[in-house]
C-alpha cells in the first residue's frame, strides 16, 4: 500500500458525487415508504363526499351526517335564530370569523352559504367533544344572555347558533365549517367545494 | 467512571460518547482498522449483499405489516389491498417478495464461496456453523412468509410442509394438529405463522447475523488463496502485509456490488415481479380453498433441492419418515463440513483434482436437483432425484476420504493477485 | 479394486444416460392438457383496455365482479372523466370509490350451479393465454345443461354469453375427443354453425380488448410500475458508473 500519485481532488470529487447521488437515491427510496402511510384508496373512498338531502329538514331542527368519521350538522335556522346572532356578538371571541375556521368562500357573518342552513362540524374546538344543541332560551344556567347555541358538556365551552365561540371558555376558536356545496336547492354535498364557474 | 481522555483522544461530542460507549472502538475494529485480505474476488460480494437484502426485508416487512391483516378471512384481501389501495403498496410488496428470492440466490452463492475457498476450516468453524444456522432459520422464515398471502398455493404448501411432521412415529398426527392449532391449516395456523414470521424469527436471524460477523471479525476473513494474512505482518505496524482496511477499500468495492445487484434486483421488481411464476406463483392469485388443490403443488423455488430429496425417498416399513429424515439430514450435514474436510489446504485453488471434481459435480447436481424438485412427479423425475440425492450426500460423506487422499499444490506465503 | 471402480463407473454412466433421456422426455411431455393459444396481454394499450372495460361492463359485469378494482381507479388509470364513468360504466353503484360488484342477485348459484367467480385476478391466476383461449372455445354440446361446453374448461357452467357476437360453433368432426392441435396447423378445431353479429376477426379483436382489460384489472399499477422501473434503471446505471470510478480511484492505493 502506498499513497504515491494519489489525486486528492479527484478522490474528493468522486466521494462527494457518489455521496450526493447515493443520498438522493436513498431519499427517493424513503418516499414510497412514507407515502404508503397516507390514507389508502379505501380510506379515501370511505371519506368521499356525503350527499345530504335537506328538503325534509324542519325549521329549527338539526340533521347529523357522518363525513370522514366525524359528525357534520346541518341546522335549519329560523329567522328568529338568525336574528339572535347579532345579540350575542359582543360576547364572542371572533364575531366576524376572521380566523379561517371556515372555507374562504364562506364570507357571510352567519357562516353559511345560505344563512338558513348552517353546515358545521359537530366537534368542539377545545378537545374534540361533541357539543349539545341548546336552542332553548333563556337558559341562565349556561349564560345570562343565552340566545340559543351549542354547549359542550365536557368543559363548558359555549358557541352561538353560527358556531362562534364565547369569550372566557376553554375552546379557543369557532367551530369548523367543512367544505360543502349545494347541488340544486335542497341537496348539500359535504366535502366538496362549490364548482367555480 | 470511564478513563478520560479516552484511548482514541477524541474530543467534542464524539469524545463525550467515546468516554461512555465504544463508538470509535467499534468503528475501528469493524471497519477502518479491520484488515481484510486484498485479494477478494467477485465471490466476496455476496456477504454484504445478504446484509443488504436482510435490511430490505426488515424495512419492507415493517411497512407491509402495517397494512396486512393476518386471518383466513382477511389475509388474501389485505394483500390485494396493499397491491391496489395502499399508495406504493405494490412496489413495497414486490420488494419484499422479490427480496425473499434474492435472499436465497445471494445466500446460495455465499455458501458456495465458503465451500470453494474452505472458509469453514480452522479457525473459522463457528462462522460456518452460525451461517448454517442462518440458512436454517431463513428457510423457516421463508416458509412462514410464503403462507401469509393465504392464496391457494400458500394453503396447500402449508398443508404439505406441516404434514411432514405427521410422519414422526406415534406423536406425528397429534403433533400436526398441535402445530396447526386446528385439524387443517386454518385461521389459527395463519396467525401463529404470522407471529413467527414477523417477530420470533427476525429476532433470531438478526442475532445470528451479528454472531456470524463478530466471529468473522474475531479471526479475520479468509480469501481465495486460503492464506492466513495474519502470519505475515509488518513488524513495525503489526498490520498484515496483505491486509487493507475494510473501510474505505471494501466499502467502496462493495458499493459497486450493491449497484450491480440492485440493477438485477430492481429489474425483477419492476419488470417481472412474478419471476416467471417462480417468485409469485399463479395459483396464489386464487384465495385459499380447502376443496381445490392446485394441479401441481410445488414449494417455493428455493426449496426445490430439498423437496426433490423428500420426494426421491421411498416409504419403507410403513412410514414416509425417511424422506423427511433425508431432507433434514441434507441441511444438518452442512453443520459438519468443517470437520469433514481433512485437506491440508483451504482453497480449491490448491486442492487436488478430486476435490475440484467433487465440488463441480456437487454444484451442478444441486441445480439439477432444484429443477427437478419443482417438476411434476414422474418415474423419471423420481430416478433423477434419487441419483441427485446420492450425489449430494456423497459429496459430504466422502469428503474425509477425497480431501485427505489427494495431491495438493503448495500454498504460497502471500496472497496472489 | 480397479475392476470394482470400472463397474461403478459403468453403472454411473448408464444412470447418466437414463437421466438424460428422462430429462428430454420430461421436457417434451410438459405440455399435457389442452393447447392454449398464445396471447400476450398488453394493458399498456389504453384504447384497447378502454374498449375492453366497456365490453366487460356490458357483457360480463352482470355476473362477474371485479371486487378489488374501484370505479374511480379505473377512471383515473384509463382517463375516463367521472361523469362519463357514471353514465356509461357504473351500473351497480353510484359511488365512484366503490369496487365493481355484480348486478346479479345472490340467487345466481342456483342458476349456474356455482357463483360466477370474481375476475379481478383471473389473468394472473390462470394466465392471459387461458382466458383468451377460453373465450374463443365455447362450442355446442347437447350433453350439457345449457347446451354449451368449452374445450379449455370442460364442463364449464358458464353459458356462452357472447354468442350473439360470435355466433355458434361446434367441434370439428374429424377430431376425436381429447385430441388437441389447437391452431397449430392453421386449422381451427371448430366449425361454424351460425354467424354472429361480428365477423370472426372482429370477435377476436373484441376478445383481445376484453383480455387486455382483465390484464389491466389484475394489476392496475402495472404500467406505472414499468415506467418507474425505467427511471430506476437509469439511476442505478448512473450509480454503477460512479461507484465503479470511486472504487478504481481508491484502489489505486492497493498494490
Amino acid at each position: 500500500m502506498s499513497n504515491e500519485g494519489v489525486d486528492g481532488n479527484r478522490r474528493r470529487f468522486l466521494t462527494a458525487a457518489t455521496s450526493v447521488f447515493g443520498a438522493a437515491g436513498a431519499a427517493a427510496v424513503a418516499w414510497p415508504f412514507l407515502a404508503s402511510l397516507k390514507p389508502s384508496a379505501r380510506a379515501r373512498a370511505l371519506g368521499a363526499p356525503v350527499i345530504a338531502d335537506i328538503s325534509t329538514l324542519e325549521p329549527g331542527m338539526r340533521a347529523t351526517y357522518l363525513w370522514r368519521g366525524q359528525p357534520i350538522w346541518i341546522v335549519r335556522r329560523t329567522p328568529e335564530m338568525l336574528a339572535s346572532l347579532d345579540k350575542v356578538a359582543a360576547q364572542l371571541v371572533d364575531p366576524d370569523s376572521k380566523t379561517p375556521q371556515q372555507p374562504a368562500y364562506i364570507t357571510d357573518k352567519s357562516r353559511a352559504l345560505k344563512p338558513e342552513f348552517m353546515v358545521m362540524k359537530g366537534v368542539c374546538t377545545h378537545l374534540g367533544c361533541s357539543p349539545i344543541l341548546r336552542a332553548d332560551h333563556p337558559a341562565p344556567e349556561i349564560d345570562t344572555n343565552w340566545q340559543g347555541g351549542f354547549f359542550c358538556p365536557c368543559h363548558g365551552s359555549k358557541f352561538d347558533l353560527a358556531g362562534r365561540v364565547y369569550k372566557g371558555v376553554p375552546a379557543p376558536t369557532n367551530i369548523i365549517v367543512p367544505p360543502h356545496r349545494y347541488d340544486g336547492d335542497t341537496v348539500v354535498v359535504i366535502g366538496e367545494d362549490p364548482k367555480t364557474a | 467512571m470511564a478513563i478520560t481522555p479516552n484511548p482514541y483522544k477524541t474530543t467534542g461530542a464524539l469524545g463525550w460518547i467515546d468516554d461512555r460507549f465504544p463508538l470509535t472502538k467499534m468503528w475501528k475494529e469493524h471497519l477502518s482498522e479491520y484488515y481484510a485480505p486484498k485479494n477478494f474476488n467477485f465471490w466476496y460480494f455476496f456477504g454484504s449483499l445478504a446484509l443488504l437484502v436482510l435490511v430490505n426485508q426488515l424495512l419492507t416487512g415493517i411497512f407491509l405489516t402495517m397494512h396486512y391483516k393476518p386471518g383466513a378471512e382477511t389475509a388474501f384481501d389485505s394483500v390485494e389491498y396493499i397491491m391496489r389501495d395502499v399508495p406504493w403498496g405494490n412496489v413495497i410488496r414486490y420488494m419484499h417478495s422479490t427480496g425473499a428470492s434474492a435472499f436465497f440466490v445471494v445466500v446460495f452463492l455465499h455458501m458456495f464461496r465458503g465451500l470453494m475457498y474452505g472458509s469453514y476450516q480452522k479457525p473459522r468453524e463457528l462462522i460456518w456453523v452460525f451461517g448454517a444456522l442462518i440458512f436454517l432459520v431463513l428457510m423457516a422464515e421463508a416458509f412462514c412468509g410464503y403462507v401469509l398471502p393465504w392464496g391457494n398455493m400458500s394453503y396447500w404448501g402449508a398443508a404439505v410442509i406441516i404434514n411432514l411432521f405427521g410422519t414422526i412415529p406415534f406423536i406425528g398426527p397429534d403433533l400436526v394438529v398441535w402445530i396447526q392449532g386446528d385439524f387443517v391449516p386454518s385461521d389459527a395456523t395463519l396467525n401463529r405463522l404470522f407471529s413467527i414470521h414477523v417477530i420470533a424469527l427476525p429476532f433470531v436471524l438478526v442475532g445470528l447475523v451479528v454472531a456470524h460477523i463478530l466471529a468473522l471479525h474475531e479471526v479475520g476473513s479468509n480469501n481465495p488463496d486460503g492464506v492466513e494474512i495474519k502470519k505475515n505482518k509488518d513488524p513495525a505496524t503489526g498490520i498484515p502485509k496483505d491486509g487493507i482496511p475494510f473501510h474505505p477499500y471494501y466499502t467502496v468495492k462493495d458499493l459497486v456490488g450493491v449497484a450491480g445487484f440492485l440493477i438485477l434486483f430492481c429489474a425483477v421488481i419492476f419488470f417481472m415481479p412474478d419471476g416467471g411464476g417462480y417468485f409469485l406463483e399463479a395459483p396464489n392469485f386464487t384465495p385459499a380453498s380447502q376443496t381445490n388443490t392446485p394441479e401441481h403443488i410445488t414449494p417455493a423455488w428455493y426449496f426445490g433441492t430439498y423437496y426433490a430429496m423428500l420426494r426421491a425417498t421411498p416409504s419403507f416399513a410403513g412410514t414416509q419418515i425417511w424422506g423427511v429424515i433425508v431432507m433434514g439430514a441434507a441441511v444438518v450435514i452442512l453443520f459438519f463440513v468443517p470437520w469433514l474436510d481433512k485437506s491440508k489446504v483451504k482453497s480449491i485453488r490448491y486442492k487436488g483434482s478430486l476435490s475440484k471434481i467433487a465440488l463441480t459435480v456437487f454444484a451442478i447436481n444441486f441445480v439439477i436437483l432444484n429443477y427437478y424438485g419443482l417438476q411434476p412427479p414422474s418415474a423419471a423425475v423420481q430416478l433423477i432425484s434419487q441419483i441427485g440425492t446420492v450425489i449430494y450426500f456423497a459429496f459430504f460423506l466422502l469428503m474425509p476420504w477425497y480431501s485427505a487422499n489427494e495431491k495438493t499444490k503448495p500454498v504460497p506465503d502471500r496472497v496472489t493477485e | 479394486m480397479n475392476l470394482l471402480m470400472n463397474q461403478t463407473l459403468t453403472r454411473l454412466a448408464r444412470a447418466a444416460v437414463v437421466a438424460a433421456g428422462a430429462l428430454v422426455a420430461n421436457l417434451a411431455g410438459a405440455n399435457a392438457g389442452v393447447e392454449l393459444l398464445h396471447f400476450s396481454a398488453d394493458s399498456g394499450n389504453a384504447a384497447s383496455v378502454q374498449r375492453g372495460a366497456r365490453n366487460f361492463m356490458a357483457y360480463c359485469s352482470g355476473c362477474h365482479s371485479l371486487k378489488y378494482l374501484r370505479y374511480n381507479r379505473l377512471g383515473e388509470d384509463l382517463g375516463i372523466p367521472d361523469d362519463v364513468l357514471k353514465k356509461n360504466l357504473m351500473f351497480t353503484s353510484d359511488k365512484l370509490g366503490d369496487p365493481i360488484k355484480v348486478a346479479m342477485p345472490a340467487a345466481s348459484e342456483q342458476w349456474f350451479g356455482r357463483v360466477p367467480p370474481d375476475l379481478s385476478l383471473e389473468t394472473r391466476a390462470r394466465g392471459a393465454d387461458w382466458v383468451y383461449t377460453y373465450l374463443l372455445s365455447f362450442y355446442l354440446d347437447e350433453s350439457r345443461p345449457l347446451g354449451v361446453n368449452n374445450t379449455v374448461l370442460a364442463g364449464a357452467s358458464m353459458p356462452h354469453v357472447l354468442w350473439e357476437l360470435q355466433g355458434w360453433q361446434k367441434k370439428a368432426e374429424h377430431k376425436a375427443e381429447g385430441e388437441h392441435d389447437g391452431g397449430h396447423h392453421g386449422g381451427s378445431p371448430f366449425e361454424k354453425v351460425t354467424d354472429g353479429s361480428l365477423k370472426p376477426a372482429e370477435y377476436e379483436a373484441f376478445v383481445v380488448d376484453l383480455v387486455n382489460f382483465l390484464d389491466y384489472a389484475s394489476e392496475p399499477g402495472k404500467q406505472a410500475r414499468i415506467s418507474l422501473g425505467l427511471k430506476v434503471m437509469l439511476y442505478l446505471f448512473g450509480l454503477l458508473v460512479l461507484t465503479y470510478l470511486l472504487k478504481k480511484e481508491f484502489w489505486r492505493d492497493v498494490h
